[in-house]
């Protein structure tokens, strides 16, 4: 097949003779991220009309999040016998960053299917709708952050330089979460079972990764913890805001885990790119 | 047809096949319904079996430069769906599809209007998504904000306008940019009248400025009218390519052959 793109009215690939679906599927990328005025004001826009009318806007999200990291925190450290001062910290960086993932999850199958009117109507690149999504995750996550802070105050607990590791930690976390929410997409769109499936493992998987109990809990099986990819999409960004830099195996499942999930993705991307229109 | 494709060529097409996959339970008893009664796609099967609705088959025709196409046809013959395709929203599984220039697909002009921004935010935001830059945008923003006349309302939220403020704003951003490929379908010249005496002035220039349009309508006066090419769909099959006044005869015969009086 041969075909000129165009995104948006924008040239991409001028004539050429032979356009292979891995050009297709690249300029597709390289087109969204040039078109970062669209996504970002697209994604700023899903969160102003998430949360329209209200006072606190988007800061619902943050008063959720401090709700249950006070009441969460206030209990699990009597049942555990941890002092507060110790346990809450904990809680508050683990449900920040598992909001941001399990927003994720749960969201990413409306991705495409979400996006109809738009995808049927005008050519636009279909990472554009990932980038748009991924954003306005981002944006609510940013603002659950001062929760944590105001508790690093109360408590006078300061995380010292290895908070610096968050960064590249939250960054390595954000790309995962794009491949797979480019993924999760695709397959929503083409099987509508999928976002029930993932609904019910998110579910479980709140209860079996250390967010609300720590993992020293686990004791000799703690490979309970170890074992499990969620542990470690958690702790490259929650050790960083303890003061911990993440451990090795956590930055080596990491990347290893970025590297799989690039692949998976490319290659459904690439097998599948152009049936999304007709999926939806 | 060989590799070698003539620059002139604005819009070309060879033997363009689209079918739309069909996943729900019961497509079976859809099957039988729609082959024997229907005048749209054909019902086939894929290589592995799947049920699937031939919307386009074998479609090849080129428009060069100056061209203006007519897309006649029974609903559900493929208007909608070639226009899709030419806008590069259907990217065809077989077949060869090639388009030159910045396209303005005008399906939905109300794409993107977001009743809760002000009127200025959702000019920005339907600029962006037909591939203004910031840039261009601003450039043309008086021009925008001159056509829709709404002055002060502009600051307003779009839920307080009446049908018609968001149908001139969102046509003001639609025909602000020269496009290369004007794709049209024929609800965009069902407006009001007093709408349609304003709106047909910068239509037609609009029309003009653009390389090639091709409009899908049932209003075969309408199609005399702004176009010079006509094209007439059957079941996703072209069965007649040409001058317009010769292809609206024979669909008019064919249709007065189907239903007589």
């Amino acid at each position: 097949m041969e075909l000129c793109i165009i995104f948006g009215g924008i040239a991409l690939l001028e004539r050429q003779e032979r356009v292979s679906q891995l050009g297709l599927a690249v300029a597709d990328f390289a087109a969204a991220l040039r078109l970062w005025p669209l996504w970002t004001r697209l994604g700023w826009n899903d969160i102003l009309y998430r949360y329209r009318r209200s006072t606190l806007g988007p800061f619902w999200s943050t008063v959720n999040v401090a709700v249950t990291v006070i009441a969460l925190g206030l209990v699990y450290s009597e049942i555990f016998k941890l002092p507060v001062r110790q346990l809450m910290p904990f809680v508050c960086a683990g449900l920040i960053v598992w909001s941001f993932i399990s927003a994720i999850l749960l969201e990413a199958g409306g991705l495409f299917s979400g996006s109809e009117s738009y995808i049927k109507q005008v050519r636009l690149p279909y990472t554009l709708y990932v980038f748009r999504f991924v954003f306005s995750k981002i944006m609510l996550f940013l603002h659950d952050i001062p929760i944590y802070l105001v508790l690093l105050l109360y408590f006078q607990i300061w995380p010292g330089l290895a908070l610096a590791w968050a960064i590249p930690g939250f960054v390595l976390l954000s790309i995962n979460c794009t491949f797979a929410s480019l993924a999760i997409g695709m397959a929503s769109a083409r099987f509508r079972d999928i976002p029930r499936i993932i609904a019910s493992l998110t579910q479980v998987l709140f209860l079996v990764t250390p967010i609300i109990w720590m993992p020293d809990l686990l004791g000799s099986r703690h490979m309970l913890a170890a074992g499990n990819p969620f542990f470690h999409l958690i702790e490259i960004v929650r050790a960083p805001l303890l003061g911990m830099a993440p451990s090795t195996d956590t930055i080596m499942v990491m990347l290893a885990m970025t590297v799989l999930n690039m692949l998976v993705t490319a290659t459904v991307f690439l097998r599948f790119r152009a049936r999304i229109a007709y999926w939806i | 047809m060989g590799a070698a494709v003539d620059s002139s060529e604005i819009v070309s097409l060879e033997q363009v096949r689209i079918t739309f996959p069909v996943y729900q339970a019961g497509a079976r008893s859809l099957k039988k319904r729609v082959l024997f009664h229907g005048s749209a796609g054909k019902i086939g099967r894929d290589a592995n079996d799947h049920m699937v609705i031939e919307a386009l088959r074998d479609v090849s025709f080129s428009l060069k430069a100056g061209d203006r196409l007519a897309l006649i046809g029974t609903n559900g013959a493929g208007k909608t769906t070639l226009l899709r395709a030419i806008a590069g929203i259907y990217e065809p599984l077989q077949g060869r599809l090639i388009t030159r220039g910045r396209i303005s697909p005008m399906f939905d002009i109300t794409l993107g209007i977001d009743g809760d921004l002000s009127g200025l935010d959702n000019i920005h935001l339907r600029a962006l998504l037909l591939g203004l830059s910031p840039a261009e945008i601003e450039q043309r923003m008086a021009d925008i904000v001159e056509f829709t006349e709404l002055g002060d309302y502009l600051d307003m939220p779009v839920r307080t306008y009446s049908a018609g403020m968001i149908l001139r704003l969102s046509f003001a951003v639609a025909t602000c940019f020269e496009p290369d490929i004007l794709l049209m379908d024929e609800w965009i010249l069902a407006g009001d009248a007093h709408f349609m005496s304003k709106a047909e002035v910068r239509i037609q220039s609009f029309v003009e400025r653009a390389r090639v349009m091709v409009l899908a309508s049932h209003n075969l006066e309408l199609c005399r009218r702004w176009c010079n090419v006509g094209l007439w769909l059957d079941r996703g099959s072209v069965k007649e390519f040409g001058p317009i006044d010769q292809v609206i005869e024979r669909y008019q015969q064919f249709v007065a052959g189907v239903q007589p009086h």
